[in-house]
């Protein structure tokens, strides 16, 4: 469970996250959705500790995130950030196996059980045909499912994701989201967060959401109550119709002003 | 129909196999395989590279001055005092130095090279030759030192290389965050400064004997290599640099996918960039006091190295070492043996052979990427 209570970051005197409240619990999938510039990736590492908001606090599992140490945060928070990595040398074997990293001591090697946990890890993103491959010659969903398998292979009961359907084409977005909504619904309660553009894949993957304008929480709560267009219409600036097909919710983008650029 | 995702329809390295799905126990294997031949072939190269010179001397016979020196076999009775005097006194030495600098240059350039993420970065980019150029030229040019005997030159470049490093490190961090594009940045700008002054004070100092000195103490040599204290404290680092940079190889990995990564996992990219440029800083300066500036070991031996064990540190130091101890070795010998008896500075031997290699490299590298 991450608790995040009055967190802030400033940017050269410019507020980009503004005392935001959230608690992302085991077992949902918590959004972070909102325009661009509203501050959802600065929130995020708000959370995992890239940044340390100089107001309010955050807490994982009720310790403040402060006192913990980098390698220990790194044993209950898994991060997907955007950085690719796609220069690196590695393989993909290497790149997940870098997961168990925060597990072992300085002088400890890796052991057979590391690597079958890695193998293990890719095999739960379909990903154990490429274990011999080198990082940089995966495709951009390729890279994203290694990405994920390294976070699991960190074995942390929080995941954290920055946009992980960027630049992806639609089956892929749909496979990765499905792939992370599978492990909250797994045997360990995983608590994630997801940085979302896409608000029609916050529908569809997210429990919880949080609205964020302007560096401020606009809404939140399920994401059957957020995703409301008279609450998305004023952040977003465009209209939006909201249908559901199958008991799904989709949202329907019209923009407001006529002649705007599309 | 064609398989749209069989792995090995696509190029690559080979896919892994039933028995070895992640490729791990094929890439240990080749590791070990390539860490056992350069070791074999280090063992050789200092046997033939102690024998060669003015005087040759055949590898049997090095073998057993040295064995009765360090181990204390009999059987020197058939080598004539000579031989043992110029393997044991003047050879020996040297090819040690080389094997140490070589070793040292190649390691602090994997570090490097993670640090900031760049492959064309090399242990002096950091401007810690330029500094111990500075000091050196103090030294040779206005006897700075002097008190100091024999070691008024290494301790001079010494400490200009010690200095030099604190002033990157200083303007570098000035802004809280030491990332790799103010690391590379201050390095430069403290470079350039540097080599500046040392051309005046050669310039001011108008002794053309000692421009002469200076000069060739830039281009690097190894000939102040004797059996005394600098060597060993030469020995002592490099092999603490090379035994760190192999236990911190998984931190150097994450931290050569990128900061935000090492960060998430459990690396602080600041923090163990600052300590890593504290640690190649010193190896730095202590070889660079010992030998000059030799160029293009530190650049190209890590390519070496990533192509022969693959990309994780843990490999890559230990076989960059022994390829960069080789690699100098024999560059030694061409320096002492090409020109006779006149000695070609080892620098100039290092960059017209690297400066090639490295255009090759390049090639290769867009091929790859393509």
């Amino acid at each position: 469970m991450i608790t995040a209570t009055g967190v802030s970051w400033a940017y050269a005197g410019r507020r980009v996250v503004d005392r935001v409240d959230l608690l992302a619990r085991p077992g949902r999938v918590l959004g972070l959705i909102g325009p661009n510039g509203s501050g959802k990736t600065t929130l995020l590492r708000l959370l995992h500790g890239a940044l340390r908001s100089p107001t309010g606090q955050v807490e994982v599992d009720g310790d403040p995130a402060a006192s913990l140490g980098p390698r220990e945060a790194a044993r209950r928070l898994a991060v997907v950030v955007q950085e690719s990595g796609g220069e690196t040398a590695l393989t993909v074997a290497e790149m997940v196996l870098l997961g168990r990293g925060p597990h072992l001591s300085t002088f400890q090697r890796l052991g057979a059980d590391d690597h079958a946990l890695a193998l293990d890890c890719l095999r739960r993103v379909g990903a154990d045909h490429l274990g011999a491959r080198a990082f940089a010659g995966l495709s951009g969903g390729e890279r994203q499912r290694v990405l994920i398998a390294r976070a699991l292979a960190q074995q942390a009961t929080h995941l954290l994701l920055d946009e992980p359907t960027n630049h992806l084409d639609v089956r892929y977005q749909h496979e990765v989201l499905g792939l992370v909504r599978g492990l909250v619904e797994g045997p360990d309660p995983t608590a994630v967060v997801v940085v979302l553009h896409d608000l029609n894949l916050a529908a569809r993957y997210c429990d919880d959401l949080v609205l964020l304008g302007d560096g401020a929480v606009v809404a939140a709560g399920p994401a059957g109550t957020v995703l409301d267009p008279a609450v998305l219409e004023p952040v977003y600036g465009i209209g939006i119709r909201r249908v559901e097909v199958d008991g799904q919710v989709h949202l329907l983008f019209q923009p407001t002003h006529q002649g705007a650029p599309a | 129909m064609i398989p749209t995702a069989t792995p090995s329809a696509r190029p690559g390295p080979a896919p892994g196999r039933a028995d070895d799905p992640l490729g791990l126990r094929a890439r240990r294997r080749r590791t070990t395989l390539w860490l056992l031949g350069l070791g074999a072939g280090l063992v050789a190269t200092v046997l033939v590279g102690v024998g060669a010179g003015a005087v040759g001397i055949d590898p049997a016979t090095v073998a057993r001055i040295v064995g009765h020196h360090l181990l204390g076999l009999p059987g020197t009775a058939a080598v004539d005092p000579t031989s043992d005097a110029i393997v044991w006194q003047v050879r020996l030495p040297r090819v040690v130095l080389a094997v140490l600098v070589g070793a040292g240059l190649a390691v602090c350039g994997v570090a490097l090279q993670a640090m900031v993420r760049n492959v064309l970065a090399d242990p002096y980019l950091l401007g810690i030759n330029s500094g111990a150029s500075t000091g050196a030229a103090a030294a040779i040019l206005f006897g700075l030192g002097a008190g100091l005997g024999q070691h008024a030159l290494p301790a001079s470049a010494f400490l200009g290389a010690v200095a030099a490093s604190a002033l990157v490190l200083a303007v570098a961090r000035s802004g809280g965050r030491l990332t790799s594009t103010r690391m590379l940045l201050a390095g430069v700008a403290v470079g350039y400064a540097l080599s500046g002054l040392t051309s005046f004070l050669v310039f001011a100092s108008g002794s053309a004997e000692g421009a002469r000195s200076v000069m060739f103490w830039l281009l690097g040599s190894l000939g102040l290599a004797q059996w005394d204290a600098p060597l060993a404290v030469v020995a002592v680092v490099v092999i603490l640099t090379v035994a760190l940079l192999a236990v911190w190889g998984r931190g150097l990995d994450a931290l050569a996918v990128g900061d935000e990564t090492a960060h998430t996992l459990g690396v602080s990219p600041d923090r163990f960039r600052t300590l890593l440029l504290l640690v190649v800083s010193l190896c730095v300066a202590v070889l660079v006091a010992a030998a000059g500036s030799i160029g293009f070991v530190g650049l190209v031996v890590p390519h070496l190295a990533r192509r022969a064990v693959g990309a994780g540190h843990v490999r890559v130091v230990p076989t960059a070492a022994l390829m960069g101890a080789i690699l100098l070795v024999w560059a030694d010998v061409a320096s002492r043996v090409l020109l006779q008896p006149q000695e070609i500075p080892i620098g100039i031997i290092t960059s017209v052979v690297g400066a090639p290699f490295l255009l090759l490299l390049i090639r290769r590298l867009h091929a790859t990427a393509a």
